[in-house]
C-alpha cells in the first residue's frame, strides 16, 4: 500500500502545478484511464493517448480506481506521460483484496502505446495505436497456487477509435476496438497461463454517446480466456463519465466481472479519477 | 458474439432517437441575423484570447467577419454562393498548430453556447467543419 500512497501523494502535488497543464486536444477526447493504466475506458485500453497533449505538447496525468465487486475489491493508481500525442509511458499499481482469505495481489504494470496513424476527431479513417503492458506480480504465491504458469507476461494490443461528431440525433458518436494477445489470468492478478493454454488473441469493445460536452455515457466489453480452468468469463460494464475541463476527469461504472476465482456472479462498481497536467 | 448484444442494442436505442429535422443547419440558427450574432461572439472571443489572437492581430475584422459570415452561411446549407478565397490561400504562412486549431474550436464552442445554440445543432456545424482542418494547420 506505501506505493499506492506515494503516487497518490505524487498525484496531488502535481495537481498543484497546473499552470503546465497541456491543453491541445478537445475536452474529452483523450478519454480516461483504464484499470492497467493505459488511456482507455474502464477496463479496455484505446488507440487515444492518454492526456491533453498535441503533437506540440507532453502531458503528464495521475489517477487511482476502484472496483468493488461481491467478493473482492482492486485499487488502482498511476500514472501516464505522454510525449507529442505519438508515445505514451504508463505505469500503475494494482492492489487486489481478497477479504474472505486475509489476502492481497499486488502487481504493477509498465506500458507503451505508440499512435500508429490518425485523429480520433479529424481524420478519414480511425486512430490507431499499437500498445503493450508489462505486468508482473510482486508475489506469485496465490498464482502459483491456483495452477499459473508464469508470475509476470506482457499483452501486446491494437486499438482503433472514432468520435463522430454529431452522428447520432446530432449526438457525439464514439467508439473503440481493441485486440489483445494475452496470456493473462484476471488481469494477471491469477498469474499468466495454466492448464487450460496460454496465449489467445481477444476481443474488447467500447462504445459512448456524449450527452453534452462534459459527460458521455457508455458501455464496454472484454472478453477473457479461460486459462486456470476456474471458469473466467468476460467483462462488461456500464459508464458515465465527466470530464468538466481539461484537468480532471471523473467516471463511475456498474461492473459484471463474472466468475472470478471460483466464486461466481461479481458485480459492483467502479469510481477512478484522473488529473490531467 | 452473444456477449455483444448489449453494445449492438445500445447503439440501436441511440439510433432510433433520431428526429430528422427538415429545417436546414441555416434555418435552425436562426437564419442571417443568428449567424451575425454567432460570428460576433466568436470574433469576442477571439479578441479576448492570448493564445490566438496572435494570428488575427494584423487581420481586418470587417473582412474576417464577412467572410466567415458567408462561410457558415454556404456550411449551414444558406442560401449562398462561396465567394471568399480558398481556404488554403487564406491560412497559408500562418502556421497554425494542432493545439491553436482546437483552442480556436474551444472559442467556437464558447461562442455557440454564449448564443444558446443547441447542442446537436453545434455538433452538426463542427461536423462539417471537421474536414477542413487540413486545408487550415500546418500550412
Amino acid at each position: 500500500m506505501n506505493k499506492l500512497k506515494l503516487l497518490f501523494v505524487t498525484v496531488i502535488t502535481l495537481s498543484v502545478f497546473d499552470s503546465f497543464a497541456s491543453q491541445g486536444k478537445l475536452l474529452a477526447t483523450p478519454g480516461v484511464s483504464q484499470v492497467e493504466g493505459s488511456g482507455g475506458g474502464g477496463i479496455v485500453p484505446w488507440a487515444q493517448l492518454a492526456g491533453y497533449a498535441s503533437e506540440d505538447e507532453f502531458a503528464i496525468n495521475g489517477f487511482c480506481s476502484r472496483a468493488d465487486v461481491t467478493d473482492y475489491t482492486l485499487d488502482v493508481c498511476g500514472t501516464q506521460i505522454n510525449l507529442f500525442n505519438r508515445v505514451e509511458l504508463s505505469y500503475a499499481q494494482q492492489n487486489f483484496a481478497v477479504p474472505a482469505l486475509d489476502t492481497e495481489i499486488e502487481q504493477a504494470i509498465t506500458g507503451v502505446k505508440v499512435r500508429l496513424y490518425g485523429d480520433i476527431v479529424y481524420s478519414d479513417w480511425p486512430q490507431l495505436t499499437l500498445g503493450a503492458q508489462h505486468k508482473s506480480l510482486d508475489d506469485g504465491t496465490v498464482a502459483t497456487l491456483v495452477g499459473a504458469k508464469e508470475t509476470s507476461g506482457t499483452d501486446i494490443y491494437l486499438a482503433a477509435s472514432k468520435l463522430h461528431l454529431g452522428a447520432i440525433a446530432g449526438y457525439n458518436w464514439f467508439w473503440n476496438i481493441t485486440t489483445r494477445y494475452s496470456e493473462a489470468n484476471q488481469l494477471g492478478l491469477l498469474g499468466y497461463g495454466g492448464a487450460n493454454g496460454g496465449e489467445k488473441l481477444l476481443f474488447e469493445g467500447s462504445t459512448a454517446i456524449f450527452l453534452s460536452r462534459e459527460i458521455a455515457i457508455g458501455v464496454e466489453y472484454r472478453q477473457k480466456s479461460n486459462n486456470l480452468g476456474l471458469g473466467e468469463q468476460d467483462w462488461h460494464d456500464l459508464f458515465v463519465a465527466w470530464m468538466p475541463n481539461k484537468y480532471v476527469s471523473v467516471t463511475a461504472a456498474y461492473l459484471d466481472l463474472g466468475s472470478i476465482a471460483g466464486a461466481a456472479e461479481q458485480t459492483g462498481w467502479y469510481l477512478s479519477v484522473t488529473g490531467y497536467w | 458474439m452473444l456477449k455483444l448484444i448489449p453494445v449492438i442494442v445500445f447503439t440501436m436505442i441511440l439510433s432510433a432517437c433520431s428526429n430528422i429535422s427538415n429545417l436546414t443547419l441555416y434555418q435552425q440558427l436562426d437564419g442571417q441575423a443568428g449567424l451575425e450574432r454567432l460570428v460576433d461572439s466568436f470574433i469576442n472571443q477571439i479578441g479576448n484570447d492570448e493564445q490566438v489572437f496572435h494570428y488575427f492581430e494584423h487581420a481586418n475584422i470587417s473582412h474576417f467577419r464577412a467572410g466567415f459570415l458567408n462561410h457558415l452561411c454556404v456550411l449551414t446549407d444558406g442560401p449562398c454562393k462561396y465567394t471568399r478565397d480558398s481556404m488554403v490561400e487564406i491560412h497559408t504562412g500562418m502556421h497554425i498548430t494542432e493545439a491553436d486549431f482546437n483552442h480556436v474550436v474551444d472559442l467556437l464552442i464558447n461562442a455557440m453556447n454564449e448564443q444558446n445554440i443547441d447542442h446537436t445543432v453545434q455538433n452538426k456545424i463542427l461536423a462539417r467543419m471537421a474536414p477542413l482542418r487540413s486545408q487550415i494547420i500546418k500550412i
